[in-house]
């Protein structure tokens, strides 16, 4: 009862958080899953048929379809999981998100228009630390049996020069 | 006086005097001192990117419209990149002729005219001067002097050509009309690719930490392929292909490499109903990230074209794009990517086109070490300026090599035209 899986925290059964408070521990959540290396929790985060869509905010303004990331479903994003665990190879680095309080619109009961700034330190395996990446997210976030996921996570990237190589998702 | 100049002097010997690379091993032991001298570097930007190059700038597409600007950089010269309102494509450098500030700031714009922020020099759209604020002066004081022309005044221009859309500039007028630049056979293959109403589909660049030339050698590197990169053998990406071949320039600048399907499945194919569309089998969750169809008839699927210095044009399954690599100091390269598709696109092509776009770029799960590779090598070698590299996959010349590519010919070719344009095949 006391080991908690990284969801369960946003069981409204266990706890009566309201809905705002929520989404807001969602999103610490999905950093923290980030920044302490669980890259293979990522996907669940998202709906069956969500959307992970990393791109420039020059791409953004433009409408431009193609970015850096594109994950349309969580098939695609377990498939890069696995590339990143498996195949590729690049040097062993973390993350550090520094997430802003999120503005959370409702669009429909179970449906959620949420917009947060973020910031992304990357340290090297060397312990050499530079800022990484700026932005903000634009998700759409479902309740899914009072659970959020996100139907869509939109990073949009201010900071549009990728330092070396982008190996896991923001 | 001159002891204080002599250091100076020694400075501006050229690279081909002062480092050591003898034309027996011209091709295959490169001095790692190319990669990390800073004097090497400067002597480039003069001798290569201001010299009888075509430098890549930008897309047709891109500035489509009169008043259309753009700003890149050739070498690491900032230039701006026009349509005027008669439809004519100009190149100048992005430089005041006044105190020399940056004119155009934006990377994309649309203006009726130039003006530079400092003194509101105002330039028309092919960097012709055309006035100058208080020539006269204010209140009949000051003002330039009587004699002052604005017509003699411009930003300095480049030369400009266009090929299958793509827009070049040439600091010198020795340079060679853009299709006897690249040959024959390398236009040819640039039409296959380009000739076409162009969409542009996304754009992002990443920094690389290391000198523009490992970059060069890399894209022209089949060796390195499916031993650095390994996303479709882990995912066991029945690819279909055949092993292909690598071609090169007629001056070995510039090469292509390809790889094609194999022809009995597609003799299979054209059997069946199937024709244009090339399945890949694979343990994928989501095989539609390699969806794709035959846009072209002569079976290749995958193809990396490079034109020297710093252009490279990747097709890959239907993955159009455009890699620029930019130097930005020795030790340092920007790569920008820019992703295309055809404005004749059907919804279905574009999805693919758009999928496949995780392929490459600074997250391309097939691609994404060459973003960190090049940097290994720049920091093993930059402390060891007199050891070289072997390159000698495939044999010791540069050739075309249409049964392999298990090769580095075309890095050899590289490396040919580089010590040719160095000055380097003089002193030997």
């Amino acid at each position: 009862m006391n080991t908690f899986k990284p969801l369960d925290i946003l069981n409204a059964d266990s706890f009566n958080l309201d809905v705002n408070n929520k989404i807001e521990s969602f999103l610490m959540q999905y950093a923290y899953t980030l920044d302490d290396g669980l890259v293979k929790e990522w996907d669940s985060f998202f709906c069956d048929d969500g959307l992970y869509f990393l791109t420039t905010v020059q791409n953004e303004e433009d409408r431009l379809p193609i970015g850096i990331i594109h994950c349309q479903g969580r098939g695609m994003m377990s498939d890069r999981i696995i590339a990143l665990e498996t195949a590729n190879i690049y040097e062993s680095h973390r993350y550090c998100h520094i997430v802003t309080k999120p503005s959370i619109r409702s669009i429909k009961s179970n449906l959620f228009s949420v917009r947060s700034n973020f910031s992304v330190y990357r340290t090297m395996e060397n312990g050499y630390t530079d800022l990484f990446a700026i932005g903000k997210y634009l998700d759409q976030v479902l309740l899914v049996d009072d659970i959020p996921k996100f139907k869509e996570r939109r990073v949009i990237l201010d900071s549009r020069r990728v330092d070396t190589l982008m190996v896991f998702p923001i | 006086m001159s002891k204080c100049e002599a250091p100076n002097h020694q400075l501006l010997t050229p690279a081909h005097e002062r480092i050591s690379w003898s034309e027996n091993n011209g091709l295959t032991k490169i001095p790692y001192s190319i990669y990390s001298d800073r004097e090497v570097y400067e002597e480039e930007q003069e001798k290569i990117f201001k010299g009888a190059v075509w430098n890549y700038l930008c897309l047709e597409e891109e500035i489509s419209n009169p008043g259309d600007v753009r700003t890149t950089w050739v070498g690491e010269t900032p230039v701006i990149v026009s349509r005027d309102h008669e439809g004519q494509i100009h190149a100048m450098v992005n430089r005041c002729a006044h105190k020399g500030a940056l004119v155009c700031l934006k990377d994309a714009d649309n203006k009726k005219s130039l003006t530079c922020v400092y003194h509101a020099w105002n330039y028309d759209l092919s960097g012709q001067l055309k006035s100058i604020a208080f020539q006269n002066g204010v209140a009949g004081k000051g003002g330039m002097p009587l004699n002052f022309d604005v017509s003699q005044h411009r930003l300095q221009p480049l030369r400009v050509t266009s090929l299958y859309g793509l827009i070049f500039g040439t600091f010198s007028d020795a340079t060679k009309p853009i299709e006897e630049y690249i040959g024959p056979k390398m236009s040819a293959f640039m039409k296959r690719n380009l000739n076409r109403p162009l969409k542009v589909l996304g754009r992002h660049s990443q920094v690389i930490h290391n000198n523009w030339k490992l970059y060069a050698e890399n894209v022209r590197d089949s060796y390195h392929a499916t031993l650095l990169h390994t996303f479709y053998t882990a995912f066991k990406v029945n690819r279909l292909d055949m092993d292909g071949g690598i071609i090169l320039s007629e001056d070995k600048w510039h090469h292509f490499s390809y790889s094609k399907r194999m022809t009995h499945k597609l003799d299979q194919e054209y059997s069946s109903a199937d024709v244009h569309s090339a399945k890949y089998k694979s343990s994928l969750a989501a095989p539609e990230l390699i969806s794709s169809w035959e846009e072209f008839d002569d079976g290749i699927t995958h193809s990396i074209q490079t034109i020297f210095p710093n252009l490279v044009i990747q097709y890959t399954l239907n993955s159009l794009a455009i890699r620029h690599f930019v130097p930005r100091g020795v030790d340092e390269t920007e790569l920008f990517w820019l992703f295309l598709g055809d404005k004749g696109d059907t919804d279905e092509q574009k999805h693919m086109r758009v999928m496949q776009s995780n392929l490459t770029g600074a997250a391309g799960l097939v691609a994404l070490e060459d973003g960190c590779i090049n940097s290994f090598v720049q920091r093993g070698t930059k402390t060891s300026p007199k050891q070289t590299s072997f390159v000698e996959m495939g044999g010791t010349v540069a050739e075309s090599n249409e049964s392999s590519r298990a090769t580095e010919t075309s890095v050899r070719g590289f490396w040919y035209g580089y010590r040719n344009i160095m000055g380097f095949n003089q002193t030997s």
